[in-house]
């Protein structure tokens, strides 16, 4: 007899454990929809006349915030999944990990509580940042199969970000630098198309900003959202979270499968 | 003492294990009888929760042929895991969940059911005198109420065979009663236990058998009376005001160790007041009166002593 058949049921115990945290300690989550939230009204709200104007060119009918909007969720996104990585290197540097290993459980349970616990976080976050925008005047006009497609590219998205910020967490020595490493991924949208287009911006950043990750994503979504051209920027984000996604996974999983000691 | 194989809880032979260049395991022969309490002793450093580790699944040995509950924890973990509970040296709860929920969590990885598992937790936390603190997360417990959760929570499994890496090191000495009177009830219902510790009274109060382990190499096993024979008896430690009177003494007192940096005198003794009074008529006679005066009885220093050659600084820095 293995431990195969109660992977689920360990996974199952080790999300409520982190259902539980979250709700008890909501800092997390308050951040990852507090940050991008601020942004908007910073953005829109303060300097939206002037950036508006920067992006007239690309901009709709609708204004600077149907231009920020689907950047602004993205960073909702990626605030939400980079979170994991502080709760898995508290686990990892506290005793509770070592007590666990040692328990006749699906090993993988432990990982996988903590990414189905960090989806479920990010995608509520994600919903209220995307409610908070529409209350603020943004105006998608996307049929129902934008919709789908959406929220099919943003869920893969956060499971390959979640994975990855596992691994983050992981090879953290400890949780402060686990709540560092991943400030430079929620800093990737702002060096895309998320904020003004990539274009307006001096030679290299722009290079490094049109080959990002990011920028295909967002380019995707706005123009799901809003109807801006796509072209091939839905295949290449589809494949940006294919491979990030694998890398992510495997990674974390062979961190956590070493031998502690090592 | 030989045991047939189902009588051995734990079996490790040439246990050996380093962190790159430091070994830290040099060879380790241990074997564990079914139902009995086991105690390894040794200091800082010397390796104990490194056994612990290897032996509880945690982490892997570099050698050595190890059988826990008949078990290899090398290609048969999870039948390992399946018969041991493990409190570690370093607190193991979740301090964001309450005393209860750290149960329930337990018991639901052991998939013991709803009902059951509440009643499990119950009956723990009422036996562990936390039912008071049942609704307060861990992060609010004292020293003493962490670790009896942390045991608590070691034993939703219902395991067999028990390890405690050093279970009382912290604890003030009431909290450290209420745990030896725990573990020997564990006892009592027939678990197995290994415990690790820094103290000669606590595995000479629990333990049938005790390995010393010094710098990852037993230098003793045996019951308790076993390695009490090995240690020399008591001294007493005298100090004086001055180089003269130190040699006044050393004359009189024949087959003492002297210590002429802090002015002492060691003088073999069984610690009893007709020896202490004789001591002291002899300098008396001498016209010498000690500065101080101090009783030592045999501990982990003597044993360490007596083992290997050597003071146990570390040791001495604790207590
Ligand atoms: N992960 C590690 N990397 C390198 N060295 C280690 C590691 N873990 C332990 N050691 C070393 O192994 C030796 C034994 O450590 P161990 O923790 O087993 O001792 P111990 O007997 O439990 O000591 P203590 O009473 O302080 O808990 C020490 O010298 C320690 O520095
Ligand atoms: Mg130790």
């Amino acid at each position: 007899m293995t431990a195969t058949p109660h992977v689920l049921t360990d996974s199952a115990t080790m999300l409520r454990r982190n259902l539980r945290h979250a709700l008890r300690y909501p800092s997390m989550t308050v951040v990852s929809i507090g940050m991008p939230v601020l942004l908007l009204l910073l953005f829109v709200g303060v300097f939206g006349g002037a950036l508006g104007e920067g992006v007239g060119a690309t901009a709709r009918e609708g204004g600077y915030i149907d231009y920020i909007a689907p950047g602004i969720i993205l960073m909702a996104v990626t605030s939400g999944c980079l979170s994991v990585s502080v709760a898995v290197s508290v686990d990892m540097t506290a005793g509770i990990t070592a007590r666990f290993r040692t328990m006749p459980i699906a090993r993988s349970a432990i990982l996988t509580g903590h990414v189905a616990g960090t989806m479920i976080q990010t995608v509520a976050s994600t919903l209220l940042v995307v409610l908070v925008a529409v209350a603020m005047g943004f105006r998608p006009h996307a049929g129902p199969l934008d919709w789908l497609l959406v929220s099919a590219l943003l869920l893969a998205l956060v499971f390959a970000l979640t994975w990855l910020a596992v691994g983050l967490g992981l090879v953290a020595k400890n949780p402060e630098g686990a709540s560092n490493s991943p400030l430079l991924i929620q800093f990737l949208p702002f060096l895309g198309s998320a904020i003004v287009p990539t274009g307006t911006m001096p030679d290299g950043v722009r290079w490094f900003a049109e080959y990002q990750p990011f920028t295909p994503i967002t380019e995707t979504v706005r123009g799901l959202l809003t109807g801006t051209p796509i072209g091939h920027d839905g295949w290449t984000s589809a494949a940006w979270c294919t491979v990030i996604a694998l890398a992510g996974y495997l990674w974390s999983r062979w961190l956590f499968d070493r031998d502690p000691s090592r | 003492m030989e045991n047939t194989p189902a009588q051995t809880a734990i079996q490790a032979v040439g246990l050996r294990k380093s962190y790159g260049d430091t070994v830290v395991l040099d060879g380790i022969d241990l074997e564990v009888a079914r139902g009995t309490i086991f105690a390894l002793l040794g200091p800082n450093g010397a390796g104990k929760t490194t056994t612990v580790q290897i032996l509880s699944t945690l982490i892997g040995a570099d050698g050595g042929d190890v059988r826990v509950a008949g078990r290899d924890p090398a290609a048969d973990p999870d039948g390992v895991r399946r018969a041991i509970g493990v409190t570690g040296q370093y607190s193991a709860v979740d301090d964001l969940l309450t005393g209860r929920e750290n149960l329930i969590l337990m018991a639901d990885l052991y998939r013991l059911g709803r009902a059951e598992g509440r009643r499990v937790a119950d009956a723990l936390l009422e036996r562990f005198g936390l039912a008071e603190a049942a609704r307060r997360t861990a992060a609010t417990y004292s020293g003493g109420m962490r670790r009896r959760l942390d045991l608590a929570m070691t034993l939703v499994g219902g395991p067999r065979i028990i390890f405690l890496d050093e279970p009382t090191t912290g604890l003030d000495p009431r909290s450290r009663r209420t745990m030896w009177d725990i573990i020997r009830g564990l006892a009592a219902d027939g678990v197995t236990i290994f415990l690790t510790t820094q103290y000669l009274e606590e595995a000479d109060r629990l333990a049938d058998r005790i390995a010393v382990l010094d710098r990852g190499r037993l230098v003793a096993e045996g019951t308790a009376d076993e390695l009490k024979r090995l240690v020399p008896g008591g001294h007493v430690l005298l100090r004086f005001a001055g180089p003269d009177a130190l040699d006044a003494a050393a004359r009189a007192l024949g087959d003492a160790v002297r210590d002429d940096a802090e002015l002492t005198l060691q003088v073999p003794s069984d610690g009893g007041v007709r020896s202490l009074r004789a001591l002291l008529a002899r300098l008396e006679e001498v016209a010498v009166e000690p500065e101080g005066l101090s009783v030592h009885l045999p501990d982990l220093d003597d044993v360490f002593l007596a083992l290997t050659g050597r003071p146990d600084d570390a040791k001495a820095a604790v207590r």
